[in-house]
This record gives structure tokens, C-alpha cells and sequence, in this order.
């Protein structure tokens, strides 16, 4: 008995009880839906956060001050006064995998526009910084060298900031009071978004030049942080190693003791991001493959059910010839061209709903062609699995019994 | 399936080219729960090719044990049965169904037609077991529904079809793999007396063709119909009679009155 006529046998039964199987499917249908739209939200925040890491560049370093621990104490970050601009030329003199740099220094500041105001963060840096982070302006146009040289009150802000502060007036050229200092606005930076990796508002956020920040508002000489790019993505991690030991030596830190700064590479942190957007997927895909057995249960009742109400078709079959593996194998493929029905249906339903999600949430969903080959195959093991005792309950019928039934 | 259609060389084989059934000495038990049944104690009777046979017996007699054993549904506890010349109790439940597929023919009472099935894919049904091409089964279903007399009704499904064309187009199910021998279990069991003689006018037709029939029945007027009865009491055959003066059944329909309907 070819494949094909049991298939087409297989048909007919199910047209036979519509509802039935309709209903039965379903559970499949859900189940494979569900998986499709998770693994497809899944995906889709993991590429997101991927985009993200690479929009931030992946050759960068960050270069930050480290804790210090004064009697047995753990002081904060950038407790240490140790990290200074001179580092920062060090590293650019003698790390080779090194290509630019801009160094940094953080605070936070009461911004005042007119009878708005803003907490935010402050941080004072250099031009190069701009480019070093691949961060465009939207409007205007970042301060110079000049600027910090002659540490000038101007000021670049984020998105956020601009939303906050000016609603729909022009910003640039303005003149707004960190904390009390009059800083005139330079340029209002393209919005980041936020980062999927460190979960914060990237576009709350106001830069002013190093120098400023340093005498007019911290009055601290040292630098919180110095922000690297490497010569190449690869190059990252010689730069990490050629920074690592270049300011080691710098800050004369002995063999064996922990150093007063770190050197994050965010080619690492694209690796943790991607570690943790997979155990979001896998998460989200295993949540909804519990519907999916549930729906392979139904297989398994609406087939014993149909075993019993066709126990005297069986009988008829074996008594005019069919094997014990003839009937085994009708219901087996009864019960996968169900499962493999709502498997495709399901598919369907479960594109329609990444489609909802991308359009009302916003969410980025990425569904690749393998998670649908996977669908397939996963809804077809469901209704072999599923399947597997009724037919066998359905193949070890006595056909003397079953042609007796009533 | 494996092809067991021809008789291993090594298996018995009776002498006699012509006979088909060959029962020994055909004894069965059944265990139900503490006690035993003993529901046949030694049937012995050979049934040659081109006979045609009724089996007959009260409820509990062993006939419709008898009918499953010869009908290779079931083994015999004890004894042998040769079917042309094939000792069966030796093979395979794989092997039995292959037999069955082949060279027996099922009726029964209740037609076992399946429903929302045309008749003509009724026929075919034992043709998907055996392996012949799609085209060769169907031609021969159409074959067989011919010879019963239901050429233009192929389309038509069960229940759009009268209890004798049912029990026709499961005749010409039994028929569609060219069995050496055909089993009916009451088969006018659920028909009045004038569809009765039909069917019975088939089957001497189909007997006058060569084709060897043992048919179970309680009915006297339907056993007058065959050559031979076979009586059943207590699990043994206690009479075997050839039948004299069988009448012709395209005969007494002649003389039945047609029902109005």
C-alpha cells in the first residue's frame, strides 16, 4: 500500500468528523503558533541588541577607573583618583591595536530651560568622541578642540534632554543653566535609544567639553573613563591586553594585585548580550512548547477515540487482509497529517501574530526559515509520539473481537 | 506483506490436488478466567474444490469458532488444517493476513461496508493489501461488481444502496482478489426472503463458476440451497449430508411474490 493512498485514507477519516478535527488541531495550531511568534520575538530582541552593540562599535573599549579599597572598604566606581589624561596619550602612543581615544569624566546636573528643568546625566569629553562612538548629530554640530582648550560652556544633548527641555523649540544656540552655569547648546545628538545591554536611556545625556567639566563643575583633575576604539573588531581584544598591562605598569600595580581600573571590551559584552538574548529565546520557545504537548494530548484522546468507534472497520481490514503493521500505519499517518496540518496552520498563525506584535507593540520579530523547518519536523514528531499508542492499541485488535463490536 | 502466496516446499501438502479444506481432528479451547471452553472437539472434514457448503448448528455449537479457524482469523488449540494444501497453524500472524488477503473471501451478516466509501472503493479495499497496481484493482473491483449485478451503481455510497445491493457489493468485495475459497456468515441473516434467494442465486452462480463457498446459516430454506450440509452440535460435526434435490434459486424467485415498495 503506497504512502499516498494511506495519506488520502487519512484524509477521509478526518473529513469524516470536521469539528472534530478542527478542534483537535487546534491545539496544535496554537501550540505551533505560539512557538513561531516567541522564537520570532526572541530572535528579534537578540538581533536588536546585537545592532545595538555593533551601532556602539564593536572594536570599542572602555577604559574605566577602577574601585579602590581603603581599609577593607570598597569605594564606588571611579573612586580612584589614579586614571588621568596622560593614560589616555600613553595608550595612544604605545598601544599599536589602539586607534583613537577620547578621555571622560562623569557627573550629573540640574539642567534649567526657562521654567523647565532636568536631572541628567554630565559628562565631559573631547570632539573625537563622537566619532570614536559613531554618534551623529541630528541638529547643529558638536563642540571643537577649541572649545576644550578654552573650556568653553557649550554643551551637546541627547535626545531625551531636547524632549524634556525645549518641546518644540529650536535648541540650538540656546543658552541653558547646568547647575547654574549658563552653557550655550551646540548640537542635539540622533537618539541611541535604549541600550538593550545596559538597559539605560542612552539619549539622557549632555556632553561638554573635558575641561569645563572638570574645572567649572567636579573641580576633580582626574578622569573617570577613557573610551578606546580599537584598530579592528579582532584588534579589540590585543588592544584589551596591550591597555591592560600598558597602565598597569603605569599605575605601578604589583604582580598578583587587583589594578585600580578595567578595560571592558564590548566585543565581550556582544557575546553576553548574545548568551542572554538565546536564554530569552530558548525561555520563550520552551513556555509555548507546553502547548504544544497539550495539543499532542488531544492527538492522543480524538485518536483513541476514533480507534474505538472504527474497531469493526479494523476487523474488516484484517479479516480481508491488512497486517497488524497495515493498521498501525493508518493511524500513525491519521494522526501525523492531523499534527502536521495544524503544524502548517499554526506556522501561518504563528507569522500572522509576529505580524500584530511588530505592528501594535513595536517589537522587532525575526522569524528565520530554519525555526519553520523546525516547526514542521516538531509538529510531525508530536503526532508520531502522540499517535504512536492508538494505532498500536488499533494494530493489537483481535479481528475476531473487533467484527463483533457494537 | 510477504509473499506467502506459494506454500513453503518443506509444509505438508495433501495428495489430493482437488481438495481445498483439509480440517483434522480440529480441537479448540478458550481460557476464560478460571474455567475452560472447550468450543470445538475434533472436527474432521474436507472440503473439495468446487463445493458448495452450509454449516449449520445452534448458537454455541463451535460452527462460528469452526468459521473463524477455516477463515484463518484464529488457530485451532489442536489438530491440523491444510488450506490448499498450506498447514496454516504454523504461520505468522503476518503470513495469516496474507492468506486471507488472497485466498479467502469474507461475507457477513452486517455487510461491513464502510460508510462515506463509494462502493466501488468498498471493492478495492482488499486489492491496497495485496500488491497489485492502483489500475489492475480497480479494473478487477469493477470486474466484480459487474458479475453481481451493481455495474452502474459504483458510485453509489452505502446507504444510498437497498440491504441486498449491500450485501452484493460485499460479495463482490470477497471476490475482487480471485480467492480459492469464499466464507459467509449468515449472510441472509439481515435480509427478507426474497433478497435471501437473490443472494443465494448468486452464489450457486458463482459455485456453477467453480468458486468453493461454505456459508453458515440457521435457515433451512437457505442451507436447501447448497450441495452439502455440515451440522455442528457440541463442538462436533454430528451429520454431513449431501443435499438431494437442491432447488435452483433463479427458480423460486420466479415463484416469490415481489414486494412492493
Amino acid at each position: 500500500m503506497d504512502l499516498l493512498a494511506i495519506i488520502r485514507i487519512a484524509m477521509r477519516a478526518l473529513a469524516r468528523n470536521k469539528m472534530r478535527s478542527v478542534l483537535t488541531m487546534l491545539g496544535i495550531i496554537i501550540g505551533v503558533g505560539a512557538v513561531i511568534a516567541m522564537l520570532g520575538v526572541g530572535q528579534g530582541a537578540q538581533q536588536t541588541m546585537q545592532k545595538q552593540i555593533q551601532a556602539m562599535g564593536s572594536n570599542l573599549l572602555f577604559v574605566g577607573a577602577g574601585t579602590v579599597t581603603r581599609s577593607g572598604m570598597h569605594m564606588g566606581w571611579g573612586s580612584t583618583k589614579s586614571l588621568i589624561y596622560d593614560d589616555m596619550l600613553a595608550i595612544l602612543r604605545e598601544c599599536p591595536a589602539a586607534h583613537a581615544a577620547a578621555p571622560g569624566s562623569s557627573s550629573s546636573g540640574q539642567v534649567v530651560f526657562g521654567n523647565d528643568n532636568w536631572a541628567t546625566r554630565l559628562n565631559g569629553t573631547e570632539p573625537q568622541y563622537f566619532d570614536i562612538r559613531s554618534w551623529p548629530f541630528l541638529e547643529g554640530s558638536p563642540f571643537t578642540q577649541n572649545d576644550v582648550e578654552m573650556s568653553a560652556n557649550v554643551a551637546a544633548i541627547g535626545e531625551t534632554v531636547r524632549k524634556n527641555l525645549f518641546g518644540a523649540t529650536d535648541p540650538v544656540g540656546q543658552t541653558i543653566r547646568i547647575n547654574n552655569l549658563p552653557f550655550r547648546v551646540t548640537g542635539v545628538l540622533v537618539p541611541k535609544g535604549t541600550s538593550a545591554a545596559m538597559g539605560d536611556d542612552q539619549d539622557d545625556i549632555i556632553l561638554v567639553p573635558l575641561t569645563t567639566l572638570q574645572k567649572k563643575v567636579t573641580g576633580q583633575p582626574w578622569l573617570r573613563w577613557i573610551m578606546v576604539s580599537a584598530v579592528s573588531r579582532r584588534g579589540s581584544y590585543a588592544a584589551q591586553q596591550q591597555i591592560t598591562s600598558l597602565l598597569r605598569d603605569r599605575h605601578r600595580i604589583r604582580e598578583g594585585d587587583d589594578p585600580d581600573f578595567f578595560v571592558r571590551n564590548l566585543a565581550d559584552m556582544a557575546d553576553v548580550a548574545d548568551e542572554a538574548g538565546r536564554v530569552m529565546t530558548l525561555l520563550l520557545a520552551s513556555i509555548a512548547s507546553v502547548s504544544l504537548i497539550v495539543g499532542g494530548i488531544g492527538i492522543m484522546n480524538i485518536m483513541l477515540v476514533s480507534v474505538t468507534e472504527r474497531t469493526r472497520e479494523i476487523g474488516l481490514r484484517m479479516a480481508i487482509g491488512a497486517t497488524e503493521g497495515n493498521v498501525q500505519q493508518q493511524f500513525l499517518i491519521e494522526a501525523v497529517v492531523l499534527s502536521l496540518m495544524g503544524g502548517i496552520t499554526g506556522i501561518v498563525f504563528g507569522l500572522g501574530a509576529s505580524y500584530l506584535i511588530t505592528q501594535t507593540l513595536g517589537w522587532p520579530v525575526m522569524i528565520s526559515p530554519l525555526v519553520i523547518v523546525i516547526a514542521v519536523v516538531f509538529s510531525m514528531a508530536v503526532g508520531v509520539f502522540f499517535g504512536f499508542y492508538p494505532a498500536r492499541k488499533a494494530a493489537q485488535m483481535d479481528p475476531i473481537e473487533a467484527l463483533r463490536y457494537e | 506483506m510477504a509473499t506467502t502466496s506459494q506454500p513453503d516446499a518443506s509444509l505438508p501438502r495433501t495428495k489430493d490436488r482437488d481438495t481445498v479444506i483439509l480440517a483434522e481432528e480440529i480441537h479448540k479451547y478458550y481460557e476464560l478466567g478460571e474455567t475452560r471452553v472447550h468450543a470445538l472437539r475434533g472436527a474432521t472434514v474436507k472440503i473439495a474444490h468446487g463445493e458448495f457448503v452450509t454449516v449449520m448448528g445452534a448458537s454455541g455449537s463451535g460452527k462460528s469458532t469452526f468459521m473463524n479457524i477455516l477463515g484463518c482469523l484464529d488457530k485451532p488449540s489442536s489438530g491440523r488444517y491444510l488450506l490448499e494444501g498450506v498447514e496454516v497453524s504454523s504461520l505468522s500472524k503476518k503470513e495469516l493476513a496474507a492468506i486471507r488477503n488472497r485466498k479467502i473471501g469474507f461475507v457477513f451478516q452486517g455487510f461491513n461496508l464502510l460508510s462515506r466509501t463509494t462502493a466501488l472503493e468498498n471493492v478495492e479495499l482488499p486489492t491496497l493489501y495485496a500488491h497489485i497496481s492502483k489500475a489492475e484493482g480497480e479494473k478487477r473491483s469493477r470486474e466484480a461488481l459487474a458479475l453481481v449485478g451493481l455495474g452502474d451503481r459504483i458510485a453509489h455510497f452505502p446507504s444510498q444502496l437497498s440491504g441486498g445491493q449491500q450485501q452484493r457489493v460485499a460479495i463482490a468485495r470477497a471476490l475482487v482478489n480471485r480467492p480459492s475459497i469464499l466464507l459467509a456468515d449468515e449472510p441472509t441473516g439481515n435480509l427478507d426472503s426474497r433478497t435471501s434467494v437473490e443472494i443465494m442465486d448468486i452464489f450457486q452462480k458463482l459455485n456453477d463458476e467453480g468458486l468453493t463457498i461454505v456459508l453458515v446459516t440457521h435457515e433451512p430454506d437457505i442451507a436447501q440451497f447448497a450441495k452439502r450440509s455440515i451440522h455442528f452440535r457440541d463442538g462436533k460435526i454430528r451429520r454431513d449430508d449431501r443435499n438431494q434435490n437442491r432447488p435452483l434459486a433463479s427458480e423460486v424467485i420466479k415463484n416469490l411474490p415481489k414486494l412492493e415498495d
